[in-house]
């Protein structure tokens, strides 16, 4: 079986699974934030469930409305704040946390074989610590916070294998929207994909996270990185109760399989308006920006922060540029705030916020005029995603958006 | 009234659907009013209830938003047909009681304003306008017995009577 079936069988209590098979499975961890958790309180009451079935199984993040910009936003967080004291929530983490894919794995939530669900697509990311993650919808929701458990049409997998050490200035982020590009936007829909291969150990913990982040943007269920001596060293400290890594059999079936070379690839950039719409810099280079957004989900870490520090120190971000630069967490805020990071963005005249998901979903700081321009480290460039459907985003590495930053239109961050 | 179909492309992501800005409203009738503002600012205005979508490949892709189908039962569609679904969209709309019917070809078999039948239990979209009829996949009988209560919260009301704790 692959590490897909095997958590799906453990979750369901069956000896095996097959892809197709609909199996009720167990959920270890459930999430909701600030967007849909209203809809499941709401689902809650019409049902008439008066008590969910696990508190201590439930995680609230408030992240995408933070702080409210606007009196409804205001409310729903109200709303869920009295659902979490009244169910009693342990771990209910009101708007000071940060990005909820950020806070489950820092928390220590996301862990090697379980299964989690939550109510964003973006859900996807806990898989580079080995577990099933995938977003549900707000009813489903209802029925896990009621029952504890959802039924799930077992995926096919598919297996990519990456090989190579990523050269200077190019991250994974590019390698995700180079992937993307060639299988297309429902290229793995329904699909379980395992990022394995040489090349893996090469990529950081961070990087793992953005390409399982955007797993969902090939329609993938769900993206696994199988558990290696990085797992266990991110973990240590970390790990909210005992976990056992869940690797694939040597004869599990894949239905693709597809490798990929790094160790020439080029910085990528998805034009808009699809996140399959992927061209080597190269091919963009020179379009004026009006707005550089490093952050969200996909590319607000640590890491990520520091990659685009090191372009920035001591230059000035152009003129024609507002560059907003959010740290996907607190603990992410205070390290960069700690080591000098944020101030050397601030000097540069960037906006730096606190932490939250900011521009990447159009609903609260950083929305676009018709016509403006965004470079953005996010994971979409829908049309209207960020305010007007006639604005433009372009997806790119954070080394890209620092450097097309700096020079007020799309630039290789490997020429400065 | 005879329902019209409305026909979009590969691709209608959840933002087009509803945006971002609109999420923190609960009201379906005021997420209603901006369904497919991105794709077709006039669509709100003009869609009729009973109309239908026809679409081409991976409808809703995206967000897990499940305002997006309940914005666009809100505002009277009584079905979409399309050549795929994305995965959370497809779940969603079957949970909010929205019939989605995957059917190969579609797109091209409509244009918007011709006049559209589609029979679940025949497994077929006709187009009334032109006289083709075209077969969509049939749907298995669980998802059939969650649409037909209206939705998962109302088939799960009815068939555990009074469900929770």
């Amino acid at each position: 079986m692959t590490i897909a079936e095997k958590i799906l069988a453990r979750a369901s209590g069956r000896k095996r699974v097959s892809p197709g098979e609909i199996v009720e499975a167990s959920i270890d961890v459930a999430m909701t934030h600030d967007i849909e958790g209203p809809m499941v309180v709401e689902g809650l009451r019409e049902l008439g469930t008066k008590k969910v079935w696990n508190p201590n199984k439930i995680v609230i993040v408030f992240d995408h409305q933070v702080p409210a910009n606007s009196i409804d936003a205001a409310l729903n967080h109200i709303m869920l704040r009295e659902f979490a004291a009244k169910q009693k929530i342990p771990d209910f983490y009101d708007l000071f946390e940060g990005i909820c894919h950020v806070v489950l794995p820092e928390k220590g939530f996301a862990l090697p074989g379980r299964l989690i669900v939550g109510t964003d697509s973006h859900t996807t990311t806990y898989g580079a610590l080995g577990c099933f993650a995938t977003g549900i919808g707000s009813t489903d929701m209802v029925a896990v916070f009621t029952r504890g458990k959802l039924w799930f049409r077992v995926p096919e997998s598919v297996r990519m294998t990456i090989e190579g050490r990523l050269p200077r200035r190019v991250t994974s982020k590019d390698l995700i929207l180079k992937i993307i590009g060639e299988v297309g936007a429902d290229g793995e829909t329904y699909r379980s994909v395992e990022f394995v291969g040489g090349g893996m150990r090469n990529i950081s913990m961070a990087g793992r996270m953005t390409m399982c982040n955007m797993g969902v943007e090939m329609g993938a269920k769900t993206a696994i990185v199988p558990p290696d001596g990085l797992t266990t060293r991110y973990l240590r400290g970390r790990a909210r109760g005992s976990y056992k890594p869940v690797h694939a059999d040597r004869d599990a079936a894949y239905v693709e399989e597809r490798s990929f070379d790094v160790k020439k690839l080029e910085p990528q950039v998805a034009r808009p308006y699809s996140v399959d719409n992927v061209a080597p810099v190269s091919e963009v280079e020179g379009v004026e920006v009006d707005q550089a957004f490093l952050g969200s989900c996909t590319n607000g870490r640590f890491e990520d922060l520091v990659e685009a520090a090191k372009i920035v120190n001591g230059r000035q971000i152009s003129k024609r540029v507002r560059m907003l630069v959010v740290p996907a967490s607190r603990e992410i805020y205070l390290k960069a705030l700690e080591r000098g990071i944020l101030a050397i963005f601030a000097r540069a005249g960037a906006l730096v916020e606190a932490p939250s998901c900011a521009a990447c979903m159009g609903g609260h700081v950083g929305i676009l005029a018709p016509g403006e321009v965004c470079i953005s480290a996010s994971n979409r460039n829908f049309r209207g995603r960020m305010g007007s459907p006639k604005g433009k985003i372009y997806l790119a590495s954070p080394a890209t958006v620092a450097a097309s930053a700096l020079k007020g239109k799309i630039t290789d961050p490997r020429d400065l | 009234m005879m329902a019209r179909a409305w026909v979009f492309g590969d691709n209608v992501d959840t933002d087009q659907i509803i945006a971002g800005r609109y999420l923190v409203k609960l009201d379906p009738r005021e997420l209603a009013k901006h369904v497919m503002e991105a794709a077709d600012p006039k669509f709100a205005s003009k869609v009729r209830r009973g109309d239908v979508i026809i679409a081409g490949r991976n409808f809703g892709c995206g967000s897990s938003r499940e305002r997006a189908p309940l914005a666009l039962k809100a505002a009277g569609i009584s079905a979409i047909v399309a050549e795929s679904f994305a995965r959370i969209f497809y779940r969603n709309a079957v949970n909010r009681g929205l019939p989605v019917l995957t059917c190969a070809g579609v797109r091209r078999g409509f244009k918007t304003g011709d006049k559209v039948g589609v029979d679940m239990r025949e497994g077929e979209a006709r187009n009334l306008s032109t006289g083709k009829t075209f077969r969509v996949e049939p749907l298995p009988d669980f998802l059939l017995t969650i649409l037909r209560a209206g939705g998962l919260l109302p088939y799960l009301k009815r068939s555990v009577g009074k469900a929770g704790r």
